[in-house]
């Protein structure tokens, strides 16, 4: 009588460990999905911060349109992307014409003493900044979950239950390359 | 970067498990040459677990009061605040509360008994001195400490010294009021003589109990190296850009200022070690090198070159 306790107890540890893998496989995948909305998150507060700077840029350089007019474009883009693709490009853009736009501000030193615009550059550097580690972030959960599912033994849990490898944020071939600065 | 990273969690893991070792030898010499029996080490063990248990849920309030920190607000400090927001997403901690020292002495700590509980603090000097990504690497350096538990580690170690240095204390008093039990009357009414081996022992037990606390000192100050260097590779795995902190490294250490609100109870926590550091050659500087809290600079700055 005594092996079939013994079955019975291996049965259920072995049972209670597969529910924890797969609460763990779960876990992973959440977590995958959140970075990947933080992500959304911060590009959002970038668009937002954006018609705050180009109007107070306005009170004082609002001769030069063109580079004024790259933001505001750009950000436009970026709002209605359609794909990842399309959205990647638009972020490059948008990096770029801000980029011409602080590098306007030397010339313009009023401007440069103002306080909402040092403190909307700031805040947009600060936004650069979250985003990239929002990616990173990201990136790293995105290791973590792909190499639990790919290890011995979750992988066979994985497959039973078709939990799928999932893709990193790569930068785009042109995002490679050095952004333009127009003047 | 990440072999970094495990080799030196695991080398202070090491570390606390000789710990734990050293105090079981003392707690045996102490029960051996004393007769105190368990209630000694008890007495010991309560006071100093404790009190360090106390210093530990407190630690944050306790490490800032003595720093006189005070609040950064968000409209002065906004760098500051959108810095260590940035490295909060990046490493999925929660935000700490942060803090502002006046001072000129660049420098800056971290404390709280757990990521929701942490504070750090910089000083005006740090803030001053450093550019965008130099300040980046050492707050990273900072929630480092913070997400790899830095504090409770500390606090374990600095426990064990106190279990140490408490058994040595009572230990060496109740020797000298002749409490002992290997009183020669004893012996040779009971062995017939043959000392020799208690003798030895008994004296081990003694060299124990009188050299124990510096040991357990050295010992804490290893561990407190070992989570320095775990705290600035950890930093680096957070930024992925080692030039950050290399660089406001080498500007801490061409800078000689010294912080002033401060004191060897709290010099672990600050990112350099805070008091005036002497340069010397020779067995003695080594020896003094030994009750260092951080790895010398140069060190800190080599090893991070190699990543």
């Amino acid at each position: 009588m005594l092996w079939l306790w013994i079955v019975v107890a291996l049965v259920v540890l072995l049972g209670l460990a597969l529910v924890l893998l797969y609460n763990r496989l779960v876990r992973l995948r959440n977590r995958v999905e959140n970075a990947w909305a933080q992500v959304d998150v911060q590009l959002r507060r970038r668009y937002d911060l954006i018609p705050n700077l180009v109007e107070t840029v306005k009170g004082y350089a609002s001769h030069e349109r063109e580079t004024l007019d790259a933001v505001i474009e750009a950000r436009n883009a970026g709002m209605n992307a359609s794909g990842p693709h399309d959205q990647a490009e638009a972020e490059n853009q948008i990096t770029g014409a801000l980029k011409s736009l602080f590098a306007l501000s030397e010339a313009y030193p009023d401007l440069k003493a103002n306080q909402n615009f040092a403190q909307l550059q700031e805040e947009l550097t600060g936004t650069e900044g979250r985003i990239a580690y929002a990616r990173q972030f990201y990136n790293d959960t995105v290791y973590r979950y792909n190499t639990k599912i790919q290890s011995f033994p979750s992988n066979v849990l994985a497959n039973a239950f078709r939990f799928s490898e999932r893709e990193y944020f790569e930068a785009d071939d042109e995002s490679r390359g050095p952004t333009q600065v127009r003047f | 970067m990440y072999d970094q990273v495990t080799s030196n969690k695991r080398r202070s893991w090491v570390l606390v498990a000789g710990f734990v070792v050293l105090v079981a030898a003392v707690a045996t010499a102490f029960s051996y040459l004393i007769g105190g029996g368990p209630v000694g080490i008890v007495i010991a063990v309560v006071i100093a677990a404790g009190t360090s248990f106390f210093a530990y849920w407190k630690s944050d309030a306790v490490a800032l009061r003595m720093s006189r920190a005070r609040p950064a607000p968000v409209e002065e400090f906004a760098r500051y605040h959108n810095i260590v927001e940035g490295l909060c997403i990046a490493s999925g901690l929660p935000k700490p509360r942060l803090y502002v020292v006046d001072d000129p002495a660049p420098n800056a700590f971290a404390t709280g008994r757990n990521p929701r509980n942490a504070a750090i603090a910089v000083t005006t000097g740090l803030l001053e001195k450093m550019n965008r990504i130099e300040l980046e690497g050492v707050l990273a350096h900072e929630l480092s400490h913070v997400k790899n538990y830095d504090i409770l580690v500390s606090t374990l170690a600095v426990t064990m010294v106190g279990i140490v240095a408490l058994l040595a204390d009572i230990g060496i008093r109740m020797l000298w009021w002749g409490m002992g039990r290997n009183r020669y009357g004893d012996y040779d009414r009971q062995n017939g003589g043959n000392q020799g081996p208690l003798a030895i022992l008994s004296f081990v037990g003694f060299a124990l109990l009188v050299l124990s606390p510096v040991i357990a000192t050295v010992m804490q100050r290893t561990i407190s190296r070992r989570r320095e260097t775990l705290a600035d590779v950890s930093g680096v795995e957070m930024t992925r850009y080692p030039p950050g902190l290399i660089s406001a490294l080498e500007k801490l250490r061409d800078d000689s200022t010294v912080v002033h609100a401060t004191s060897r109870a709290t010099a672990h926590l600050w990112i350099e070690q805070p008091s005036a550091q002497t340069q010397g050659e020779g067995r003695l500087s080594r020896l003094n090198h030994l009750f260092d809290t951080h790895p010398p600079l140069e060190e800190r700055i080599a090893l991070l070159r190699e990543l």
